[in-house]
């Protein structure tokens, strides 16, 4: 929700995003999330970032000059947004994986209503990432055992044939799975947790990041 | 007088493609008799546990649980039969499909439509069976293979079955394990169907074993009848460890 907040605010109130980057360094310290880690989980954001750079170097339009550089206002605006709703999505999504585990991330979703049966996939993939892995691994060693190391394109194709044999092993382990689900009475819907109340006090502190955000957004309008 | 816990007769069944795996198989397992069902690879062994539960249907022949028929059409009688039959499967990965254990071993009960405090009850009880009381919030895949099996063995047992099916029960197993294993099974009062190449862990916890070999019963006796018999062995691919031997 406070996604939703920042998103549609617009690049030219830039108070507004100080603010809001300030929001987000306050729910860092309270969620006890050491600054440092956010920032080196924030790295996976540079591909766009440098996409954001090049922006303001092609576009149409109003033009300035910085120094002997041409700049389109447009394209640096409309950089300047992707870089900084970027970065701020990006750093929702940290403090949100490193404060839930994936389990109650789930849980939420389902709450949220979201369709069962993607609740169901998800979680699936949650529990058998690991198996699938650890297969992984073994068919690597299995390869560099017998003396092969994928050093250039002419080893793709082997590469290829063992992604397909470890689909094929994983297709054939959900169909395992199926069965042993079939053999204890499955019948399309998974055990629910017993639904937990959520209490008044834990929605209102869910609420506060997107409700000041939003607040903040509206006063910005109306000052205006 | 009781009826058997399981009776087959005349079972065959061809898979689609045209093989055939079982050519009219015929078996009575009492209440309370721990079988051992030996056989070579592709005797049909794996296709047998399959009809149990309805997974494969039954093309020809008649299987009873309990007495009630095994009937795949018959979509609540399934669901029972289901309960009744608790199959363990060779790979624990397979059978252990739920973040934790704890909800795991309540995935079978909850199908069968037991909630809250019954359910908490009956997973309680089925850990505290294997030993793995204290496993009960943890992911599956943080636990060692043997403590996965003992899981898996407790995730039937909580569906309160007649026949607990075990495939491969000691494969994998480290020698401690094998043992706590059998321990278990020794101290679980339910008939026990146990597929295995382990003719050792057969002599120890069957006192009768059935060999299938080739899509039909070929032995049923004693296990130490069977096992003594080196012809009878020999002929079906079947032979004791080197070192090993029953007086």
């Amino acid at each position: 929700m406070f996604l939703f907040v920042v998103i549609s605010t617009s690049i030219t109130q830039w108070q507004l995003f100080i603010f809001y980057f300030s929001l987000i360094l306050l729910t860092l310290t309270v969620a006890k999330i050491p600054i440092k880690l956010a920032a080196t989980r924030s790295l996976i954001e540079i591909p766009f970032v440098l996409f954001a750079v090049l922006m303001p170097f092609f576009g149409t339009g109003e033009q300035f000059s910085i120094g002997p550089v041409d700049l389109y206002r447009a394209g640096l605006l409309a950089g300047l947004s992707i870089v900084g709703k970027g970065t701020i999505g990006v750093l929702i999504a940290i403090i949100l994986s490193t404060s839930t585990t994936a389990r109650e991330i789930l849980r939420g979703l389902e709450k949220l209503k979201l369709p069962q049966l993607m609740v169901q996939i998800a979680s699936f993939m949650l529990r058998y990432v690991n198996v699938v892995t650890d297969e992984m691994e073994r068919m690597r060693v299995a390869r560099a055992s017998r003396g092969f190391e994928a050093t250039g394109i002419k080893h793709w194709k082997i590469l290829a044939t063992a992604a397909a044999a470890l689909f094929i092993r994983s297709y054939e382990r959900g169909e395992r799975v199926h069965l042993a689900m079939l053999s204890r009475g499955y019948d399309g819907v998974l055990p629910h947790e017993e639904v937990t109340k959520v209490s008044v006090k834990i929605w209102i502190k869910a609420l506060t990041l997107p409700f000041l955000a939003l607040l903040a957004h509206l006063l910005m309008i109306v000052w205006k | 007088m009781l009826e058997p816990s399981l009776k087959i007769e005349e079972l065959a069944f061809a898979y689609p493609d045209g093989n055939q795996a079982l050519f009219g198989v015929n078996l009575v397992i009492n209440k309370g008799e721990r079988v051992a069902l030996l056989g070579p690879n592709g005797a049909g062994k794996t296709t047998l546990v399959m009809h149990l539960n309805g997974i494969h249907e039954t093309t020809h022949g008649k299987i009873f649980v309990s007495g009630q028929l095994v009937d795949a059409q018959d979509k609540e009688g399934l669901k029972k039969i289901r309960s009744q039959v608790g199959i363990v499967f060779q790979d624990p990965d397979d059978q252990l499909f739920m973040p934790t254990v704890g909800e795991d071993v309540a995935f079978g009960p909850y199908n069968m439509g037991l909630r809250g405090a019954e359910l908490e009850k009956v997973v309680t009880k089925a850990l505290a069976l294997v030993g793995m009381s204290e496993y009960k919030d943890r992911p599956p895949h943080h636990l060692s293979f043997g403590q996965r099996r003992r899981v898996a063995v407790a995730t039937v047992l909580a569906m309160k079955p007649e026949i607990l099916v075990l495939d491969e029960p000691s494969s994998n197993l480290d020698p401690a394990s094998r043992r706590e294993l059998a321990d278990i099974l020794r101290s679980l009062d339910v008939t026990v169907v146990m597929v295995t190449h382990d003719m050792p862990y057969a002599y120890e916890l069957c006192e009768r074993a059935v060999i299938l070999s080739q899509g039909i019963i070929v032995a049923d006796d004693k296990t130490k009848n069977v096992l003594t018999n080196e012809k009878l062995l020999k002929d079906n691919r079947l032979e004791l460890p080197v070192g090993f031997s029953i007086n």
